[in-house]
């Protein structure tokens, strides 16, 4: 019976993380999910959002940029296009992109629609978790 | 014999030429500092990808995607990695040797061979001995992205999908330190190839995965991202034992040139000594010369 969960999220610029906790809160893209140890074999895609992970009283945040979750009884796996730690983010660079975005899909021809809702969608993100999580 | 003055022009030139190769070595050893950062980062990524695929095709239905289809195969497309620029070695030479190898393999064997060529050199190569490309990048080897990666990625699939090609082997030199780089010829699609070999290497049960969305949704993002991963793990492979090749036959020209110089140093003394000996010679004759 593991009592814990071996977190590892693995990003094309490196190995970002790996720890021993107690408990994941991930970003599935059909909703938000958490894994506790021995949780049973489940494979997710993940959309743009917010990871956070428990152990012991620490609590820790990860912004995520699409990707895969791989779930075992005693590991989370995560593969990322990008992922970053909460006190990573420039808030200032995050809330500029929103700005830039917000006016690209104002004009925005269908072709480049995706990808100016998607950059909206990563920058709200980031500018959420620094606003929350990150204590100043 | 050479003249003083000849040797010293040799020696001069010798030493320019060291100039050139030591400062070679040094740009292609940053280079390679660079470009290995990056493929050391990346290799996690692309060998996690392959275990969660690995996990996944147990319990796939073949039909599922189209990346994942098994056609009955009769043309094979095969992929090589070159660099765009020489001097480095036998890197070129040992790569298409390897290529062509392969290629011919499958021709005895009877299948329809198509080639698809990434760097000058190896485009260079199909075309003076008039083989017809099925693509080819140039240029590549100072920028590599993820995007420039998709998009030759994206070229293999389609041509995997309209059945241009029923298979597709990428052949390319994997860096594995500074002095060896190991020529790996391996399968990119279908997946079969992969599944089996490691099928056998963990003989693990299938695990009873719960997928969501929806297994096929799932492959439909994770296969031909796998694609693209693969070859841009390909593409940094290669470039970085691009310049670990280059670095090393740049430090031997470097070498060889002080071997030179000091060769050539030596045969300027004895020259300049022999012809103060004939001066002496000249002298001392005609002292006695005039004595008599």
């Amino acid at each position: 019976m593991a009592e814990t969960l071996t977190l590892d999220i693995v990003t094309p610029h490196g190995h970002i993380f790996t720890e021993e906790v107690d408990e994941v809160l991930a970003p599935g893209s059909e909703g938000e999910f958490g894994v506790l140890p021995d949780h049973s074999p489940f494979l997710t895609t993940l959309k743009i959002g917010i990871l956070s992970y428990k152990k012991g009283s620490e609590t820790g945040y990860f912004f995520i940029n699409w990707g895969y979750a791989e779930v075992g009884p005693d590991k989370v796996t995560i593969l990322a296009d990008s992922a970053e730690k909460s006190d990573e983010i420039d808030p200032e660079r995050a809330k500029e992109a929103l700005k830039r975005a917000e006016e690209r899909l104002k004009q925005a021809t269908n072709v480049d629609e995706a990808r100016a809702t998607s950059a909206v969608a990563r920058a709200t993100a980031r500018i959420g978790l620094v606003d929350t999580h990150v204590p100043r | 014999m050479a003249t003083l003055r000849d040797i010293q022009n040799r020696i001069k030139a010798v030493q320019s030429t060291q100039k050139i190769t030591k400062a070679m070595k040094m740009v292609s050893a940053s280079k390679l500092r660079k470009v290995q950062t990056r493929m050391l980062d990346l290799r996690p990524y692309a060998n996690k990808m392959n275990d969660v695929l690995q996990s996944l095709a147990n319990g796939a239905d073949r039909e599922s995607h189209p990346l994942l289809a098994l056609r009955s195969r009769k043309t094979v497309e095969v992929v090589v990695f070159t660099s765009d620029r020489g001097l480095c070695g036998a890197f070129n030479t040992n790569i298409l040797k390897a290529a062509q190898k392969c290629i011919d393999d499958y021709k005895n064997d009877g299948f329809e061979v198509k080639i698809s060529s990434i760097g000058k050199k190896s485009a260079d190569y199909f075309k003076r001995r008039h083989v017809e490309l099925l693509n080819k990048w140039t240029g590549m080897s100072g920028n590599i992205t993820f995007t420039n990666a998709g998009e030759i990625a994206d070229k293999i699939k389609e041509n995997y999908t309209n059945e241009e090609a029923d298979e597709v082997v990428v052949v390319y030199n994997a860096f594995k330190s500074m002095a060896a780089q190991t020529i790996t010829v391996s399968k990119l699609l279908p997946l079969a190839a992969i599944e089996d070999e490691q099928e056998t290497a963990s003989a693990e049960g299938p695990a009873d995965f719960i997928y969501e969305p929806s297994m096929d949704a799932i492959f439909e993002r994770l296969l031909p991202r796998n694609v693209d991963v693969q070859i841009y793990r390909a593409l940094l492979e290669s470039s970085a034992a691009e310049e670990a090749a280059r670095m090393s036959a740049m430090e031997n020209a470097t070498k060889s040139c002080s071997d030179m110089v000091s060769s050539l140093t030596l045969q300027f003394n004895k020259a300049r000594q022999a012809s103060i000996t004939g001066e002496l010679m000249d002298i001392v004759g005609g002292v006695e010369a005039l004595k008599g």
